[in-house]
């Protein structure tokens, strides 16, 4: 969210880690992130709407989604996964404002415990990896 | 023994302000925007820029950003899900890509460019080259410190982005 506190954190491949490093994985992500997007758009050239979609290294895609209220959705892909941008759109867009900001019983800012979104989630990111 | 004339481009029309280089033409597809080489400890040593349209900032800012860009890049290999990852080598955003290039001694180069940039590791390989032959094998050049503008590497460096440029237009 807006202030960087963790509201879902979901992985498919990864080794284990344990719970203190995810914790600290997840600050240090959000300042990385707060960091880069101050540099992406000091560097953009003029003219240019700045903010930025994806960062790679050899081994991992970060892809990136803010909406326009501040929520930030980052999905880590292999790199030959190749554009995310509709996949996180449509995370946000049919996912999740249909099950959290449509639903009365979600407090913006907490962590997420709604089961059916994670479970949409799940089976609409599942979907995309058989293709 | 003739004189050595700097090479000058042909057609070249110079505007008011920005100083005449070939590939400043306004519009043109995939262009590289600037250039910046990072010493060992994530310092900038070298920074040019290519195009009118990047952005245009003081030499501390560039500083800065450089020097950021470096602890970023280090911070993405931390967070990497895989075991065995190397620093940043791509961002992407809206307006520009940012491609880079680490080499085994730690120096670190990257270029932006336009979003439909294309062949930007042969470019960044070609920098290379240029450098470890232009300021590395002067004999006055002190490793990790800042590089003069204006001499050979220079002028290699028009010349690798004139190509470049070239190879975009015809593409299309």
């Amino acid at each position: 969210n807006r202030r960087g506190d963790l509201l879902l954190y979901r992985e498919w491949g990864r080794a284990k880690r344990t719970e203190k490093q995810l914790a600290e994985d997840h600050k240090l992500m959000f300042g990385f992130l707060f960091s880069l997007k101050q540099l992406v758009q000091k560097m953009a050239p003029r003219g240019a709407s700045g903010g930025f979609h994806a960062c790679s290294t050899s081994t991992y895609k970060l892809n990136y989604f803010e909406s326009a209220s501040g929520f930030r959705f980052i999905l880590c892909t292999d790199f030959k996964a190749g554009d995310m941008r509709e996949v996180l759109r449509h995370i946000y867009a049919d996912i999740f404002v249909e099950h959290l900001t449509k639903n009365p019983l979600w407090v913006a800012e907490e962590p997420i415990s709604c089961n059916a979104f994670v479970r949409h989630l799940d089976s609409f990111l599942e979907g995309l990896v058989q293709q | 023994r003739a004189a050595l004339a700097p090479a000058q481009p042909v057609g070249v029309a110079k505007r008011g302000g920005w100083p005449a280089r070939a590939c400043e033409a306004r519009g043109m597809p995939g262009a590289i925007l600037s250039l910046y080489i990072n010493n060992r400890s994530g310092g900038l040593i070298f920074h040019r820029d290519f195009h009118a349209s990047a952005a245009k900032l003081d030499t501390n800012e560039h500083l800065r950003l450089a020097s950021t860009f470096s602890s970023l890049a280090l911070i993405m290999r931390q967070l990497s899900p895989i075991k065995g990852s190397s620093g940043m080598e791509l961002l992407e955003a809206d307006g520009f890509v940012l491609q880079s290039f680490d080499t085994l001694t730690g120096i670190k180069f990257f270029v932006t460019a336009e979003p439909d940039a294309k062949n930007l590791d042969a470019v960044l390989r070609d920098i290379y080259i240029n450098y470890s032959d232009f300021v590395l094998k002067n004999p006055f050049y002190e490793m990790d410190m800042p590089i003069q503008k204006g001499g050979r590497f220079c002028q290699k460096l028009d010349k690798i982005a004139e190509e470049h440029q070239r190879m975009q237009d015809r593409r299309q």
